[in-house]
């Protein structure tokens, strides 16, 4: 009997069908990944799993037998016992999936008496084994912190250790490293690796990141539409797809190993530049800074990449650069002259394709705000333009009067990059411009603005936390840590022999598409850590 | 630790300039209005002289702030007052003296302060209990008929006033059915049996619209409790939906109703004055409805102070025990 | 009392990226599938008609709220109306007042004038008050904002009742007495509604289309006007709509203790001042009024909630008294079991928790306070 066997899934919230007809199985200890982009349906095969949808008014066909249990026929108490007991599942955000007001031990020890009858004291002495298991340093101490004292990597840990609590046969983990830093990531990741090994479980990993399945899983199933794309072990589909959509889909992932495609022409001019910069954020004893001492210059056609984790201080530094926010010391100069405050010839592109966009107004009137507010008047002219930009960025010129939420995200970050053009500027500093959206369109949205870059000979900062996407785009890079720049140099230099430790740490946590170097590379890790 | 405790600092601090500002705001409303305020103070019936006594307690030939200061004075250290014959000292804490009674503002308080206690503290457990209890029971059966049948009598809670819930009680179960006599007050030193079967009405009065305010509030932060994501962890482990509501969803709804409570305070004492006035309990509320209709001025002034700080200082309580409750205050 | 508690109550206003397409046709189109709120307006509607034609209306029944007529009630009994259903008759349709023998359909006519009148003005000079200080506090530098915040923290924490009372107990007679009521009680409870703003401008301010307007080169108020002012009008239009029956219990309540509205003008509350006395003999000297004041606040608190819903129909499942809906819960989580966990980013970003705001409490509207996280004012972007 196979431990997870899915025969005909299908899930419906309302008129939309979420999963559409999707069989597979997972043998006893063994791994399976299902990878798809946003609206693949692969988290909704995860609740499938323990009949989380039972009771939400979504409709559920198939069938699906979890180590014998049909999750659709069985009884509320056998459906008590299948979660948790039998399969236990980790969520995404660590720290919404814990309840704030109760220490971490007592949560742990109150699921593990759903389904061990034993007494509260020896419940929470299971609960401070399981989380020692994880790597939670003094155990016995920080069971009883409540979530908010735990870092975000702690917090993913205690998650699976409730998780191990239970014993379960099967570990299902949904999207289980997507909110934490990349060197976090890779520590969860080979903790979820040992554990297969030594419980001998199996694991169901959701993920939207194929480099994280070629790090975890032994099969792979691509999704799409809530339909099977391909299926097959890890090294096949990876090394060797077969559909259009894989192949796709794999051409889209960037690359840490590759230079960028098509080089900046980087001119003299320097279009900006800053000194000494420092930011200062809180008060009294709170006091610290977000940004200090950073000193960087961009040239007109080129792109400087400035990569960091969270809590770096990319973001504050990239909001310094375009002047929405002022900096405690130093100085920002644009086209040499020192210059406080905005300027429409330094312009920025937002991260969160939601918020960046006022859902009131029209996209046209967003995208003609600068062209407003800089005097011009003649409505004729305005639109012309607006649509001209609209074309420019890959939509079409009648979507003027068409409202944000009509647009997918990629769409509106197209949207956002018209709009910041619309100020004719000779910098656009872009916020963790891709983050947000799915594999391919990120493909789509750094190629377009490589080809505005040649086009126009802007210059780029493009800050983000994934060092693969700063390498696709980036001429030079610079590495913030604790808000100082750590190193910053030629992109390719900086990403073949790193200098500075961190980065080399940073570069080592970078999940491999090979499943073969990503062995190698967690060998290598547990050596570095030894 | 130390977070909590500069925290407590910090909203004492925060309470007191709040006290302070309070007590200008209403000296310069009432002391310095347009008009003639030694008249007003000492009331209609007061003659020429009186009122001129009466302006020079007041020194209203002094500037503004020196008089503000005079006033305050009065309040801490106590103060003399001349009326015309005698001299009668007011010792602190004074808010003043009523030129139409002769009776001391702070004596006044404190005779009529147990009355008032006795309805709104009474009043508060029975809305707590009962607008928290039918809270957790609405979010809880949601879509049941149990909920749509609170939800009604939640609806209609909320939109009978005071004065009109307690008009129609006493109609009904004093008039009417004569299961109770009319209240009057007895107080709790002298026979608490009594004390209570008379506040029994004031008592439900008032806390029948209060606890309607808490059904809702409660049911709706439970219900957005129940859609937090670590609810969702706990199913997806086979927790039970009895321990879920009452032990997650309880716990996370809790704060929001800690605030509520603090902050309805203020209506609550509003609530009061109404009650009193209509089941005739000799509280603050009658006696400031009292010296409001009869224009006597400096007791209107120290109730109104008196009630302010009241407030004041029930807000600042609350929101240390509302950091208490919330998550993100590493104490419990 | 501190932001703490106040965002206790409550979380920041309304969700700010819900789309509004065009704000107005949406906001009409959730509020038409909600039939009790369609009732409920119909019922305000009728309320607000009668007022207005208060004259056309006692014109035609031929009497006016102010003629005493002592020769309808029987003064040997301390002035009982004569007659059946307290001198109900084809002059008096809902009979006269014990004592005076004014006409009762007449006083409570103009009574709903007076209560939706002052109502209605106390929350226009709250809702103005409280824009203008919540907007300042938000934009303005450290200092306005804690000026300001202060203020509105005093403002909440005086009890409105009390201080109305006292209020009222001092200012000159000669002053029209509805004016000076609506006056009273919008100067005085402004604060809560200057909370929220405060605090939904402040999460609207650090979204990033305000930033990018502020890039395009617009200046403050230009921002104000175009990206903020659309942003609170949902949250400041929700409040609203539950201020005016609280404002109407206010009214009510001065006016039933003696020191609100003054006869002769009629009020419901004014009436209610004696109805205990008489309510055997004359019952619907009770009944009328506190049957008036009671449907007007339903109707009222349920048109509330059903704008709350087409405005924000996240929160409004949960504080939803008597709308309809009931499977928009239930839609709500299965959605949220079926959102595709998001793309790569650090936190994506989850929709801000949904709003609460209670209903302003009767009988102050010092209560409620929905509002403000304590949204520094800075903070590492």
């Amino acid at each position: 009997m196979s431990l997870v066997e899915v025969t005909g899934l299908t899930v419906g919230f309302g008129s939309l069908k979420a999963v559409d007809g999707l069989s597979f199985r997972l043998e006893r200890g063994g791994a399976l990944a299902l990878v798809g982009e946003s609206g693949s349906g692969k988290s909704t095969v995860a609740s499938a799993l323990l009949g989380l949808h039972r009771g939400t008014g979504a409709r559920v066909g198939g069938s699906v037998l979890v180590a014998g249990t049909d999750v659709e026929r069985a009884t509320d108490e056998e459906l008590r016992r299948l979660r948790g007991g039998t399969a236990a599942m980790v969520f995404q955000d660590p720290l919404s999936a814990l309840d704030p007001y109760y220490a971490i031990g007592d949560q742990i020890a109150e699921v593990h008496r759903v389904h061990h009858r034993v007494s509260r004291r020896a419940a929470r002495a299971r609960a401070v084994e399981v989380l020692d298991r994880v790597g939670i340093p003094d155990a016995r101490r920080r069971a009883r912190s409540r979530p908010h004292e735990f870092s975000g990597g702690m917090r993913q840990r205690a998650l699976i250790a409730m998780a191990l609590a239970c014993e379960p046969q099967l570990l299902i983990a949904d999207e289980p490293t997507t909110a934490l830093d990349v060197t976090v990531q890779a520590q969860i990741l080979d903790l979820l690796h040992t554990l297969r090994e030594e419980t001998g479980m199996g694991l169901l990993l959701v993920t939207h990141d194929v480099g994280v399945a070629a790090e975890s899983v032994d099969e792979v199933l691509v999704m799409r539409h809530g339909r099977a794309v391909e299926h097959g072990p890890v090294g096949t589909v990876l090394g060797a797809p077969r559909a259009a959509y894989t192949r796709e889909l794999l051409g889209a992932v960037p690359r840490v190993d590759a230079p960028r495609a098509v080089p900046g022409q980087a001119g003299d001019e320097i279009v900006l530049e800053a000194t000494g910069l420092r930011r200062e954020f809180g008060r009294g004893k709170r006091r610290f800074a977000a940004v200090d001492d950073v000193s960087l210059t961009v040239r007109r056609g080129e792109t400087l990449g400035i990569v960091g984790e969270s809590g770096s201080g990319k973001t504050t530094l990239g909001r310094m650069l375009v002047g929405l926010l002022a900096p405690t010391q130093g100085a920002v100069r644009h086209d040499g002259r020192p210059h406080t405050g905005v300027n429409p010839a330094v312009q920025m592109v937002f991260q969160d394709p939601v918020s960046s966009l006022n859902p009131r107004r029209s996209v046209g009137e967003s995208i003609a705000d600068p062209l407003r507010a800089r005097g011009e008047r003649d409505e004729a002219r305005i639109r012309g333009r607006v649509r001209e930009l609209l074309e420019r960025v890959g939509l079409e010129g009648a979507h003027y009067d068409r409202y944000p939420h009509e647009f997918s995200g990629g769409q509106r970050q197209r949207v956002g990059i018209a709009r910041a053009l619309a100020a004719d500027p000779r910098v656009i500093v872009c916020d963790e411009p891709v983050s947000a959206l799915d594999v391919t369109t990120q493909a789509q949205v750094v190629a377009l603005l490589g080809e505005l870059q040649r086009e126009l000979g802007l210059a780029l900062v493009f800050v983000a936390h994934d060092l693969a996407v700063v390498r696709q785009v980036s001429d030079r890079v610079a590495v913030m840590r604790r808000g100082r720049i750590v190193e910053e140099g030629p992109a390719d230099e900086v990403y073949e022999s790193p200098k500075d430790p961190y980065t080399e740490q940073l570069l080592a946590a970078v999940p491999a598409l090979d499943p073969q170097a990503a062995a190698r590379r967690r060998t290598a890790r547990r050596e570095l850590a030894a | 630790m130390t977070g909590f405790g500069s925290f407590a600092l910090r909203r004492l601090v925060g309470a007191v300039v709040t006290l302070f500002a309070i007590s200008v705001i209403i000296y310069v409303v009432f002391y310095a209005t347009p008009g003639n305020v030694a008249q007003i103070t000492c009331g209609p019936r007061c003659s020429p002289a009186q009122v001129h006594q009466v302006a020079q307690q007041l020194r209203l030939d002094d500037p503004l702030w020196s008089r503000y200061w005079h006033f305050l004075e009065g309040i801490v250290v106590g103060q003399d007052y001349s009326t015309g014959t005698s001299v009668a000292h007011c010792s602190a804490p004074c808010l003043g003296l009523s030129y139409q009674t002769g009776q001391q503002v702070t004596q006044i308080i404190l005779t009529k302060l147990p009355v008032s206690l006795s309805l709104v503290a009474g009043a508060m457990v029975i809305w707590l209990v009962l607008g928290v209890g039918t809270g957790v029971l609405s979010a809880w059966r949601r879509g049941r008929p149990t909920e749509r049948a609170l939800t009604a009598v939640t609806l209609a809670g909320l939109s009978t006033p005071v004065f009109v819930i307690g008009l129609v009680l006493m109609i009904v179960v004093c008039g009417q059915l004569q299961l109770l006599p009319f209240p009057q007050y007895v107080a709790l030193t002298d026979d608490p049996e009594q004390w209570a079967w008379n506040l029994l009405l004031p008592w439900l009065s008032l806390a029948l619209v209060e606890a309607a305010v808490f059904t809702r509030l409660t049911r709706a932060s439970m219900l957005e409790t129940l859609a937090e994501d670590h609810i969702r962890t706990f199913r997806a482990y086979g927790v039970g939906e009895r321990s879920i509501v009452g032990r997650h969803a309880l716990r996370g709804a809790l704060a929001p109703v800690i605030a509520l409570n603090a902050n309805d305070v203020g209506s609550a004492v509003g609530g009061a004055v109404l009650t009193e006035t209509l089941f005739g309990l000799p509280g603050i509320g009658q006696e400031l409805v009292h010296a409001v209709s009869v224009v006597d001025l400096p007791v209107v002034v120290g109730m109104v102070l008196v009630i302010g700080f009241c407030v004041v200082i029930a807000n600042a309580v609350a929101d240390v025990l509302y950091a208490v409750a919330d998550r993100r205050v590493v104490l419990v | 009392m501190s932001e703490a508690a106040l965002s206790a109550a409550t979380a920041a206003g309304t969700d700010p990226s819900v789309p509004a397409v065009s704000g107005a046709r949406l906001f009409w189109r959730r509020l038409r599938t909600q039939r009790a709120a369609l009732v409920a307006a119909a019922v305000v509607a009728l309320l607000v008609l009668v007022a207005l034609a208060a004259p056309l209306l006692t014109a035609i029944e031929g009497q006016d709220p102010t003629t005493y007529h002592p020769s309808l009630v029987d003064s040997a009994r301390g002035g009982v109306p004569i007659g059946p259903f307290g001198g109900v008759s084809g002059a008096h349709w809902l009979g006269v007042e014990p004592q005076t023998g004014r006409d009762l359909f007449a006083r409570l006519v103009y009574g709903a004038r007076v209560s939706l009148g002052v109502a209605l003005a106390a929350t226009l000079v709250q809702v103005a008050l409280g824009v203008l200080v919540g907007v300042a506090s938000a934009l303005g530098n450290r200092w306005v904002d804690q000026i300001l915040s202060r203020l509105s923290d005093i403002i909440v924490a005086m009890p409105l009742m009390i201080m109305a009372l006292a209020l009222l107990a001092i200012v000159p007679n000669g002053f029209p007495r509805p004016v000076l009521v609506a006056l009273v009680i919008g100067l005085i409870a402004w604060g809560s509604i200057a909370k929220i703003v405060r605090a939904q401008t402040l999460t609207l301010k650090e979204l990033d289309h305000v930033s990018a307007a502020r890039l395009s080169g617009w200046n403050t108020w230009q921002i104000a006007r175009r990206e903020l002012l659309p942003g609170i009008a949902a949250p400041v239009i929700t409040y609203a709509a539950l201020l005016v029956p609280a404002n109407i219990t206010v009214e009510a309540a001065l006016s039933f203790l003696g020191v609100g509205v003054k006869p002769p003008t009629p009020s419901w509350g004014q009436m209610l001042t004696s109805a205990n006395v008489w309510y055997q003999a004359a019952p619907q000297y009770l009944l009328l009024p506190a049957g008036a004041l009671f449907v007007t606040l339903v109707a009222l608190t349920v048109l509330g909630d059903g704008v709350r819903t087409a405005l924000d129909p996240r929160s409004a499942s949960r504080l939803r008294v008597g709308t309809g809906r009931r499977n928009e819960t239930k839609a709500a989580d299965a959605q949220g079991g079926s959102t595709p966990s998001g793309a790569s980013g650090s936190t994506a970003p989850t929709a801000p928790t949904a709003p609460t705001v209670p209903a302003p409490s009767v009988p102050t509207g010092s209560t409620p306070a929905a509002g403000g996280s304590t949204a520094g004012k800075e903070g590492p972007a």
